[in-house]
């Protein structure tokens, strides 16, 4: 663990992600405290640039609602949504690929089969249809969401199965006796697990960007106020007021960055000596 | 022979893929909201029910599922994909008339995207290699980490708010100037003003990812053995650079390709809304602000084709670069 800590401190982009990704997850959790009642109320003038008056640092926007209060709200609902989806995603994923990669035959045919067809077929559009199918609602979108990122994990789970299931100390647990259940849990996915772990934090931020991108497009949960759609709302004031649209893509950007640079830091700290191999 | 067998199956694998979507659809549109033949009736603007019931056995929609499924799939075949109530033309027609602009857009993003980011990748690889400018393998580098974070449509905006708004070079909206008759090069050069800004909006996240996977890939063909021993027997850094590195590893960029188009296929869907471009994205979007699910659907089946043709084109392309494949594929 120290060790652990240690490699990742040395990555200098990981640890300045890390303090970006915590200051989002703070904004999201105070958010409630700092802004009591909806973020979709009108609380001001119409339209207010940002600094011109204290109290709303940001500025409103047409329908006079504070858009730092819509920021922090946004915060928890790109984080909730992505995080839950991830989850989801990595549970199908890891139980798909365990099962491919452990029992191998026509099963793991099948499954790759299927795979296969979720990653060939574009991923946003899918998620597009899906999400517009079943009503917008937060179901839908994490539904959506996880269906569509699943395949990465089930590949690389199946691919670790597939090189794990031959080493010895896993020969050793089938010659013992233990059912593949166990050697399934306490075997080889334990040593599966930080390229799993790796994996998912890049998952996450994907998953942020395909949430904006629904609520941009107006498919986003209708009570919750969200980053992509404060964005697809203030499109039609691109010219009139274009601080509007530019802060909450700002958001997005720093913590997607954020992500993107811990998933790195994961990466040196979990698989050292990949770090020889070239660079990635 | 191997070639040949590797060739059928891939094509089979293919159609299976389209068969696939069809099906899926097939369900998706049952679990639409609204049975269709009520929002038929309602279309017509009568809602008894003698009615819907006899629009229930006009489209067979009280025959059993897989009858349904069967019937469905011969209408895919022979090209009738479902009419459009509130565009009142066939879905297939409104696809069709709006694929060209798509493929122009897409195309147009795809080339600006790898051109640019196997260019500056291999620049970033070289400055790490030679040991010469490093700050600028650092400057690539942090560049394409951010433009990899950035929401496409937002990047989009930005650009219209550069461009557009601020500098006026930049037509925002459309395909074409609005209200002016162009013909010939006076036309074309219109076209390509209005393309400029979308093309760059969509290819600039692609172009991220190709710079990253351009530079890692080469790097590690740097750290081998080949390419060592070439250096330890003399030969110029440039010339390894050329004939053994870079032969190497832009082979996982070739496999990259196909992953990428189907990526595409959905930030088209962004960025023509953005840009007004009259595409099938766009028209995907105005299906979702309508709810016209047959509309929503035939575009998808669309876009899947479209992506499984070109991982069918990258397969070709990477059997030509790297003949090695027709070994491996056919047993």
């Amino acid at each position: 663990m120290k060790d652990f800590l240690r490699r990742f401190m040395k990555n200098k982009g990981a640890v300045v992600g890390l303090a970006i990704f915590l200051l989002v997850v703070g904004v999201a959790i105070s958010a409630p405290f700092l802004y009591d009642g909806s973020p979709w109320m009108m609380v001001a003038d119409p339209l207010m640039t940002p600094f011109q008056d204290a109290q709303y640092p940001l500025g409103t926007d047409m329908l006079g609602r504070d858009i730092a209060a819509g920021m922090a709200y946004g915060a928890q609902v790109s984080l909730l949504i992505s995080l839950i989806s991830t989850a989801v995603a990595v549970i199908v994923g890891v139980a798909i690929g365990a099962i491919a990669g452990y029992n191998g035959g026509w099963l793991d045919d099948l499954l790759m089969r299927i795979t296969e067809f979720f990653q060939t077929i574009p991923q946003l559009a899918m998620a597009v249809v899906l999400v517009a199918i079943f009503t917008p609602s937060i179901y839908s979108i994490v539904g959506a969401i996880a269906l569509v990122s699943w395949p990465p994990v089930a590949r690389l789970v199946r691919s670790e199965f597939l090189s794990l299931r031959q080493r010895e100390f896993v020969q050793a647990a089938v010659v013992i006796g233990l059912r593949p259940g166990r050697i399934i849990f306490t075997q080889i996915l334990p040593n599966a697990m930080s390229s799993i772990i790796i994996t998912a934090s890049l998952m996450v931020a994907t998953a942020i960007l395909t949430e904006s991108a629904l609520s941009f497009l107006g498919l986003g949960d209708r009570n919750m106020m969200s980053w992509g759609f404060m964005i697809g709302a203030a499109r039609t004031m691109l010219r009139e007021a274009a601080w509007m649209s530019i802060l909450p893509g700002l958001a997005i950007l720093l913590t997607v960055l954020a992500i993107n640079l811990i998933g790195e830091g994961l990466s040196d700290a979990l698989n050292p000596q990949l770090r020889n191999r070239g660079e990635k | 022979m191997n070639i040949l067998f590797s060739a059928i199956s891939k094509l089979a694998k293919a159609l299976g893929v389209i068969f696939a979507v069809v099906v899926v659809n097939f369900f998706l549109i049952r679990l639409a909201p609204g049975d269709p033949a009520s929002i038929m009736a309602g279309e017509a603007g009568a809602s008894d029910p003698q009615y819907v019931a006899r629009l229930r056995e006009q489209f067979g929609l009280d025959q059993p599922l897989l009858v349904q499924l069967w019937s469905y799939i011969k209408g895919i075949l022979h090209f009738d994909w479902g009419f459009s109530y509130r565009m009142k033309l066939p879905v297939l027609d409104l696809i069709l008339d709006r694929l060209p602009a798509t493929l122009l857009l897409m195309g147009a993003a795809f080339v600006f995207s790898i051109v640019l980011g196997i260019l500056l990748g291999v620049l970033s690889a070289k400055t790490r290699y030679t040991g010469q400018r490093r700050w600028l393998d650092s400057v690539i580098v942090s560049a394409a980490l951010v433009l990899y974070a950035t929401p496409l449509f937002w990047l989009s905006l930005l650009a219209i708010i550069l461009f557009s708004v601020v500098l006026g070079w930049l037509p925002a909206f459309g395909m074409q100037s609005v209200g002016v008759e162009l013909t010939g090069w006076a036309h074309i050069k219109d076209v390509a003003l209005h393309l400029i800004l979308p093309t760059v909006s969509l290819g600039t996240f692609y172009m991220a990812m190709y710079v990253r996977l351009t530079r890692a890939s080469l790097l590690e063909v740097m750290g081998m053995d080949f390419v060592k021993t070439a250096r330890a027997k003399g030969v110029s850094a440039s010339h390894v650079m050329r004939r053994h590195v870079l032969r190497n590893g832009l082979l996982p960029v070739v496999t990259f390709c196909g992953i990428q188009l189907g990526q595409m296929a959905g930030g088209a869907v962004l960025t023509e809304t953005v840009f007004g471009w009259p595409g099938i994205g766009r028209l995907m979007f105005d299906a979702l602000m309508q709810r016209d699910y047959q509309l929503l659907l035939g575009i998808f089946l669309v876009t899947s084709a479209m992506v499984v043709l070109f991982n069918l084109l990258t397969d070709l392309v990477y059997r030509l670069v790297d003949p090695r494949i027709e070994f491996e594929g056919g047993k």
